[in-house]
């Protein structure tokens, strides 16, 4: 008993801490929703957004989520053009992009599993 | 803000002789509508005026700032590559959204696209920066300009 506490006390309040005050909560968001629409294979979240921080745009802005840089494989995108695989994502994190203070700017790519292996094994060639 | 019209914008920034458009100037509304509602609200000046921008060449970019001076990374990053595939600049016109709040807005509902820049071709709804880039780097942008006739003639 006195042997488990030290560990279950502090496991419990980081696991709070981390709930109540996540520092990346736009980039959290759109991981799960990503993650549970797209069902993908490959996700990467970068967030670029220090690198646009002195642009005119935001100016009065104090988020520091605002460029986001996505990478996202999943068979949804089978048989689907980019514009229309990119509308998918847009719809999908609409209010995130239209709200004052959102998503300003989205780099996407949006690849299949077969399109992937094919870039690795370009990749791998060159 | 919505005391500018479509008129403004709506001149080719990539050409010096200004193109009139035959527009109504667009009303204010009496009230401040929220702009979550206002991206639903495409004026059917707006749509009109967007078409004829989009018609008003082959080629056509919905841009932050001029081909100049661009004003955002990733319009900079657009009429590089349309410049380095030899687009044809009397075949090209670009708008600068920064110019017309309607416009900026109209754009993104009008292409059904959140984002600027927008590349038209053909009247044809191309894509977003991303797609420019990775179009460019695969060779699809290039046999797509070939095909639309867009590009500078290889003997000038």
């Amino acid at each position: 008993m006195l042997r488990a506490l030290p560990v279950q006390i502090p496991r419990r309040l980081f696991s709070q801490s981390a709930k109540m005050a996540s520092m990346t909560p736009m980039e959290d968001l759109m991981r799960d929703k990503i993650a549970h629409t797209f069902t993908p294979s490959t996700l990467i979240i970068r967030n670029d957004s220090h690198k646009h921080a002195h642009h005119a745009a935001m100016e009065g802005s104090t988020s520091k989520e605002t460029h986001f840089h996505v990478t996202i494989t999943s068979s949804a995108f089978e048989s689907k053009m980019q514009p229309a695989r990119h509308r998918m994502v847009y719809a999908l994190l609409k209010e995130e992009m239209s709200r004052e203070g959102g998503i300003h700017a989205l780099q996407l790519k949006t690849k299949t599993p077969a399109e992937e292996q094919r870039e690795k094994e370009r990749e791998a060639q060159a | 803000m919505f005391s500018r019209t479509v008129f403004s914008a709506l001149r080719p920034i990539s050409r010096p002789a200004p193109l009139r458009l035959p527009l109504r100037p667009i009303r204010a509304p009496a009230y401040p509508i929220p702009s979550i509602l206002h991206a639903r609200l495409l004026s059917t000046e707006t749509k009109a005026a967007i078409d004829k921008a989009v018609g008003s060449a082959p080629v056509v970019l919905f841009m932050k700032g001029t081909p100049e001076t661009p004003q955002c990374g990733f319009s900079r990053a657009s009429i590089q590559i349309l410049g380095l595939q030899g687009v044809d600049p009397k075949k090209f016109v670009a708008f600068n959204v920064l110019e017309d709040a309607e416009l900026r807005q109209g754009v993104k509902e009008y292409s059904d696209w959140p984002t600027i820049p927008q590349l038209y071709l053909d009247k044809e709804f191309v894509g977003g920066c991303d797609i420019l880039m990775s179009m460019h780097q695969n060779g699809e942008l290039a046999k797509l300009l070939e095909s639309k006739e867009v590009l500078v003639a290889a003997d000038q």
